[in-house]
């Protein structure tokens, strides 16, 4: 039997739920989500966003996930946990997912948002494959969400806010943070997570990079080393630094896989993070059925997701509905473009420009 | 051992010898069943396109991603087999 919703959405993180908390009450809706906890990232997220009283300036992330949760609820929206998507099928139009008894369930939608958000980017160096070695927010989640400390001492390989949050975490965890290496020439995060963990003794070292892990079983120590202008290393400046756990921050990847089963056309844009389903202003892709909003969309943070779902959730309404959603969508599309001002805004802000050239010539 | 592929366990020497004898990265995954493995492809995919790239003088954006196929992540054959006659007999 197809379980059947006027809008399936796949990810409960800042993106999913935001677009069901507009969704909620208007039109049917049910959430599909892999994870035990809804909130996707916003759950690990201990410290305090900035930004305007409209976009939870001075809640933690976790608050926000809670915040959310509650108003999707209180709107009639189901919610459904431990329902890992297997894959959408183009050719009956649905999505089958495998609950936590390892039912199966096959659930179709008028229309679809994929916010299936992002995966954390590895790289190439000897001896990649030893235990110890973790995308930090792999690490993040072990501490955050289940307690367990993932090592004593940590390299940190990237000074993006990612790894600069969750050095700060590890050194709350009681983690021996050694050093924060990062390959470019500066900190690519913002001033006040890099001074936090500068304040509390810890060495961020720029033009540094991984060259090896050393160990028998698992982690014992990391070789790194300088880089020069060219990103080449330079030789005799190697160093060998002990630690049982190597944590890898340097940028994540849209997670696509569903849209290209929807056969919505996918292209390379690298401000957005890599391979990103095309989409217009509205979050529609090339297959009208198929909305895309948060990390999914191209890599960007948690504030500017919930925008984005909500753009999503008021067009797929003004699609299924007849209701006017022009002023709201508008005040959106404004609350989006001042989260995109300064200096941090500028590379989504670019690559969303060249999203709407890509989506005018697929005709979206 | 450079790993690209860590589920299928490909190193990046293999798919460095591939990319010089003229491999896309559609062919090398089957060759080599890198992105075969639980992951399905989502971390290595990205590294291996980059590598080709540069080996061939090629941009990016005209490496094609490997067809994306279901499941996205490991689920029993049993149970898709369970679910296909169920539907068969609807």
């Amino acid at each position: 039997m197809v379980e059947e919703y006027d809008v399936v959405i796949v990810g409960s993180g800042p993106a999913g739920l935001a677009a069901a908390e507009v969704l909620g009450g208007e039109v049917s809706v049910c959430v599909l989500d892999e994870q035990p906890y809804a909130g996707g990232q916003l759950i690990k997220q201990t410290h305090k966003f900035f930004g305007s009283k409209e976009h939870f300036a001075g809640w933690r992330g976790i608050d926000i996930a809670e915040y959310l949760i509650g108003e999707v609820k209180r709107r009639g929206v189901e919610l459904k946990q431990q329902h890992r998507v297997l894959g959408y099928y183009a050719e009956e139009d649905l999505v089958v997912a495998e609950d936590e008894n390892g039912k199966l369930h096959e659930i179709r939608g008028k229309k679809y948002l994929f916010a299936t958000g992002a995966m954390e980017n590895m790289f190439v160096f000897e001896n990649n494959d030893l235990p110890g070695i973790f995308g930090a927010g792999a690490a993040q989640t072990l501490m955050n969400m289940y307690g367990v400390k993932p090592g004593t001492r940590v390299v940190m390989l990237g000074a993006g806010n990612i790894g600069l949050i969750v050095s700060y975490q590890m050194l709350q965890a009681g983690i021996d943070v050694a050093m924060i290496l990062d390959a470019s020439p500066t900190i690519g995060g913002y001033h006040v997570h890099a001074a936090k963990v500068v304040r509390a003794g810890v060495p961020i070292r720029t033009r540094y990079t991984v060259k090896r892990a050393i160990g028998e079983d698992k982690l014992e120590a990391v070789e790194i080393v300088k880089l020069d202008e060219n990103w080449s290393p330079i030789d005799g400046t190697e160093e060998i630094v002990e630690a049982d756990l190597l944590c890898i921050s340097i940028g994540l990847s849209p997670v696509i896989e569903l849209f290209a089963q929807a056969g919505c056309r996918i292209e390379y844009v690298p401000f957005l993070g890599g391979y990103v389903p095309v989409h217009n202003k509205f979050m529609k892709t090339t297959n009208e059925k198929i909305f895309v909003a948060g990390d999914a969309s191209g890599i960007e943070e948690a504030s500017t997701a919930m925008v984005e779902g909500k753009i999503a959730a008021l067009a797929m309404l003004g699609d299924l509905k007849n209701v006017d959603i022009e002023d709201r969508i508008m005040h959106e599309f404004e609350s989006l473009a001042k989260l995109r001002t300064g200096f941090f805004g500028r590379r989504p802000k670019e690559g969303k420009i060249q999203m709407e050239k890509l989506a005018s010539k697929y005709g979206l | 051992m450079r790993f690209v592929c860590r589920c299928e366990e490909v190193t990046e020497e293999e798919i460095v010898r591939l990319a010089k004898e003229g491999y896309s990265l559609e062919e090398i995954k089957r060759m080599t069943r890198m992105g075969m493995g639980l992951c399905q492809g989502r971390t290595c995919l990205r590294i291996a396109a980059r590598i080709i790239a540069g080996i061939q003088g090629k941009d990016l954006s005209e490496i094609k991603l490997p067809t994306s196929r279901q499941p996205v992540v490991p689920v029993e054959l049993g149970k898709l087999n369970e679910a296909f006659v169920k539907s068969k007999d609807e």
